[in-house]
């Protein structure tokens, strides 16, 4: 019993991540139809950012722990989220009326650019966050033992969500949002600057993205140039479990992913543990392709 | 195609073929190695070009099945002896009947779905290599002492004698050329390239999309488990590495700059994908970061790649060039509907 | 007799009933057409027929056989070939080769036969590539063979949809809308190259907007409102049934 829910606190903390990368393929696609395949490396972008801010400016030092993190995942979701816009110019913008799969292709190389971008700035080696700026201690909770950091990621991950989905829900431009992505040609005729919205969506998502890199590299201690690859599919699984396009979907099937992959690897088996997201994957796809939260819609001839 | 380069197409494919045949007297064994790999990354890049060129379907886990028919040659090799050669068709076979059963369920997924799907797939493949299932892959330290190939009595050593495998793998992709080139221009090859128009006007010409997509997959892993078995042997060991998901990017890369749906383009991607960071060496570590950027560009100014396929002449009309044209600019003119 | 028979074809999309309890025959050797305002379910019977769509009920039947859950491409082989609305051919192909598309399930050869260049394959190749030049001619495209898909005009990418559909040897042939953006001229060829087609034996079911055309070329009508058959007969009972007058002057009155 124990073990089952040092498993689930774990299997949350890891599935808010998944969910705040998911959040960003989710968006992207439900805007553009696209996977874009470089968001993963965005979010190794936010990893090392936030390590190199770390190191140079010493935040932490000059005005506490608590502020300087807050600070510095600021200066992080801000950087990373231009970068997006950058990536969206250079990689997407030029491709809106191409058939979508020249987008895939064009979103694969952008991804491979990042990523060998990262390896000749940081060098080819993983890279290690400094120690002892987070509370270690573990807390107890009716017998079990939760270390504090679980609870400070998955509850950060929980206000970025909330706090997405109260913008995307609530606010006048939340509400064009989700509007050019129902119909992208009526959004633009009810007066709505669709280029601008796909913009501001080439920010939040890689923002998010961004974030979790930070929080990957603050609790796990240490990155590498190609850790992206493997946590953007996982969270783009996480998306199409949830069913891609939806907001709230990416939420639950990243947290449901998290849980999933953690069980797996405790009660089946931890050498393949990887694998687990990959079968969720393929499973979905063959069996209900539009998530657990995601509409059939007819395809016309 | 103007009349002027079709004329020329002819000879200049003769020269470069004449070049490839003379290379061994010319070239170091390092060289040769390079060739060699030039020439087994242009197999996987044909065999992947059934399934992504002409079909259009977009696979990205071609190095699944080069890993099936790897590791059938050096598990079989290594267990009972049986000569590599001999076993050229039964990992081609090994590597179409695991496609066939993987792919089943997945052909009819769009187009960045299946993407998506097919990378999974060969990253399960590869956990399952590490894993060391049915405990006879090795794990992650692979299969050692595999066989050199032997022919005529004579042991074709790739690691000690890499012109003498030049000849061997050279035979196999002319030969892989001509049958493919043959598959292009029948009833088979045009179907995959219908289905990859339109799927439902070809549905709705008669033919069975679902069963050509699972044959072109077939087709694709059988040839991509004989790669494996040539490549296994040639360098006598193999491990999981050697079938990261990279390598199956690398495949695609080929493919698509080349030319999706063009021999010619895929031979070319190959050469440039493999052999062209050889000759700049100081260049290696930017090796991907320049794929990269050339992958973009190219998506953005020749989304059909660097040789696209040639329309085919049945030879009942030769004068598609400027004729084309001309029709064009009269659809301009009267102004025809454009379709949606 | 009858060569199609469609028996209380239903089908919704989401809530909305497309086709709603629909019933008739298309007698063989006829040319015979479905008409009626827009949104009024034709398009949705056609794809039934074919197989592109899946009936919620009903039954379709086809020289007495049952083909209400066939695959499309089975349904081709059966002898029901068709063009599309919008039409969808293989742009980026030669037009021969878009013939040849329709001829695929008259020949044989498979990928081994193909590879190893079997006599038998060739033969078949150089018979295919014959009749697929002869289906040209016939439309009136032969000149156009070598030509791409997409380069062809309007009207002409309307009449090689016609051509390959006819490569199939069907005995029915559907056209959905086929003087969707002709002039007036191609028009008038197109129901000439109507009767010669219904000449070969071939019945012929049709879509079609341009009344004119519908009354000059076919021998029998059913029109469709709201994906319920409101009438049915020759061109001088539609022209005077009192219902189809209705459906058509609450709609678009200057069609007719």
């Amino acid at each position: 019993m124990e073990q089952f829910f040092t498993q689930l606190t774990n299997g949350l903390a890891v599935g808010g991540i998944y969910a705040l990368i998911a959040l960003g393929y989710t968006m992207v696609y439900g805007i553009l139809k696209l996977i874009n395949f470089a968001h993963g490396d965005l979010f190794t972008i936010g990893a090392y950012l936030g390590l190199t801010l770390l190191a140079s400016l010493a935040l932490t030092d000059t005005v506490g722990a608590v502020a300087g993190l807050l600070v510095l995942a600021v200066m992080v979701m801000g950087l990373v989220g231009v970068i997006g816009i950058l990536l969206d110019r250079a990689a997407y913008k030029p491709l809106r009326t191409s058939p979508r799969l020249s987008a895939v292709v064009s979103a694969l190389g952008a991804s491979i650019v990042f990523s060998n971008t990262i390896m000749l700035v940081y060098g080819p080696s993983p890279r290690v966050y400094p120690q002892g700026l987070l509370p270690t201690h573990v807390l107890d909770v009716f017998g079990l033992s939760i270390p504090v950091m679980r609870l400070v990621i998955l509850t950060t991950s929980l206000v970025l969500m909330v706090g997405l989905y109260i913008f995307i829900q609530k606010t006048r431009t939340g509400t064009a949002i989700r509007a050019a992505a129902i119909d992208q040609d009526a959004a633009r005729l009810m007066g709505i600057n669709v280029d601008r919205v796909i913009m501001l969506v080439f920010f939040i998502g890689p923002a998010l993205g961004g974030a979790a890199g930070l929080m990957v590299g603050l609790h796990y201690g240490q990155i590498n140039f190609t850790m992206g690859w493997l946590y953007g599919l996982k969270a783009f699984t996480a998306a199409i479990l949830g069913g891609i396009g939806n907001i709230p979907g990416a939420m639950v099937g990243g947290l449901l992913l998290g849980v999933i992959e953690s069980m797996g690897a405790a009660y089946i088996s931890n050498a393949w543990k990887d694998a687990i997201a990959f079968f969720v994957l393929i499973l979905i796809l063959i069996v209900r392709p539009t998530g657990l939260l995601g509409e059939r819609v007819a395809e016309k001839i | 195609m103007t009349v002027a380069a079709r004329k020329i197409k002819k000879p200049l494919y003769a020269v470069i073929a004449a070049c490839w045949l003379a290379a061994p007297f010319f070239l170091g064994n390092y060289q040769l190695d390079v060739l060699n790999n030039i020439a087994i990354y242009a197999l996987l890049g044909l065999s992947l070009n059934i399934i992504l060129g002409y079909a259009g379907m977009f696979h990205m886990g071609h190095g699944a099945f080069f890993a099936v028919g790897a590791y059938t040659t050096a598990v079989i090799n290594t267990t009972w002896g049986v000569p590599v050669l001999w076993l050229l068709p039964l990992s081609g076979v090994a590597a179409g009947l695991f496609a066939l059963v993987v792919a089943k369920p997945i052909i009819h997924l769009r187009g960045d779905y299946l993407l998506i799907v097919t990378i999974g797939m060969v990253e399960i493949v590869r956990i399952a290599l590490v894993n060391n299932v049915f405990g006879i892959t090795g794990g992650s330290n692979g299969i050692f002492g595999i066989d050199a190939p032997s022919l005529f009595g004579r042991t074709i050593s790739g690691i000690v004698a890499p012109g003498d495998y030049f000849y061997l793998v050279t035979a196999f992709l002319a030969f892989t050329i001509t049958v493919f080139y043959l598959l292009e221009h029948s009833r088979f090859g045009r179907a995959l390239q219908f289905l990859n128009q339109d799927p439902v006007a070809a549905e709705g010409s008669g033919i069975d999309t679902a069963r050509y997509r699972l044959a072109a997959f077939g087709i694709g892993a059988f040839w991509a488990g004989m790669v494996g078995n040539l490549y296994a042997s040639k360098i006598t060991f193999i491990s999981p590495e050697s079938f990261s998901f990279w390598e199956s990017v690398v495949m695609f890369m080929i493919v698509i700059l080349g030319g999706a749906g063009s021999i010619p383009g895929v031979l070319l991607g190959a050469f440039l994908i493999i052999g062209l960071p050889e000759l700049f060496q100081g260049l290696q570590q930017y090796r991907l970061l320049l794929f990269g950027i050339v992958l973009v560009a190219m998506m953005i100014f020749r989304p059909q790649g660097i040789l696209p396929p040639a329309p085919r002449s049945y030879g009942v009309a030769e004068d598609d060039g400027e004729n084309g044209g001309q029709n064009s600019a009269q659809d301009g003119a009267s102004g025809g509907e454009v379709r949606p | 007799m009858s060569l199609l028979r469609i028996e209380n074809a239903i089908r919704y999309f989401g809530g909305l009933m497309a086709v709603g309890d629909v019933s008739f025959t298309v007698p063989e050797g006829s040319v015979f057409g479905l008409i009626g305002p827009n949104g009024a379910g034709k398009t949705t019977v056609f794809n039934l027929i074919t197989g592109n769509y899946r009936l919620d009920s009903g039954k379709i039947f086809f020289r007495n056989e049952d083909i209400s859950r066939m695959a499309t491409h089975r349904v081709v082989e059966r002898g029901i070939a068709r063009t599309f609305q919008n039409i969808r051919l293989f742009s980026g192909m030669t037009v021969l080769e878009n013939v040849l598309a329709g001829r695929h399930c008259r020949m044989k050869a498979g990928p081994v036969a193909a590879m190893l260049r079997l006599p038998s394959q060739r033969i078949e190749e150089r018979r295919a590539v014959a009749r697929a030049m002869a289906e040209l001619l016939f439309v009136g495209l032969a000149g156009h063979a070598g030509n791409l898909a997409k380069n062809l005009s309007y009207g002409n990418q309307r009449l090689l949809e016609i051509a390959r559909a006819l490569a199939a040897d069907p005995r029915l042939i559907i056209l959905d809308e086929p003087a969707g953006g002709m002039n007036d001229y191609e028009t008038t060829a197109l129901v000439e190259l109507i009767s010669k087609i219904r000449d070969r034996g071939i019945t012929v079911m049709l879509i079609e907007h341009d009344m004119s055309l519908v009354m000059r070329a076919c021998e029998r009508i059913v029109v469709l409102e709201h994906g319920k058959k409101i009438a049915a007969g020759n061109p001088g009972e539609i022209q005077s049934d009192p219902a189809v007058i209705e459906a058509y002057l609450g709609g678009d009155d200057d069609e007719f």
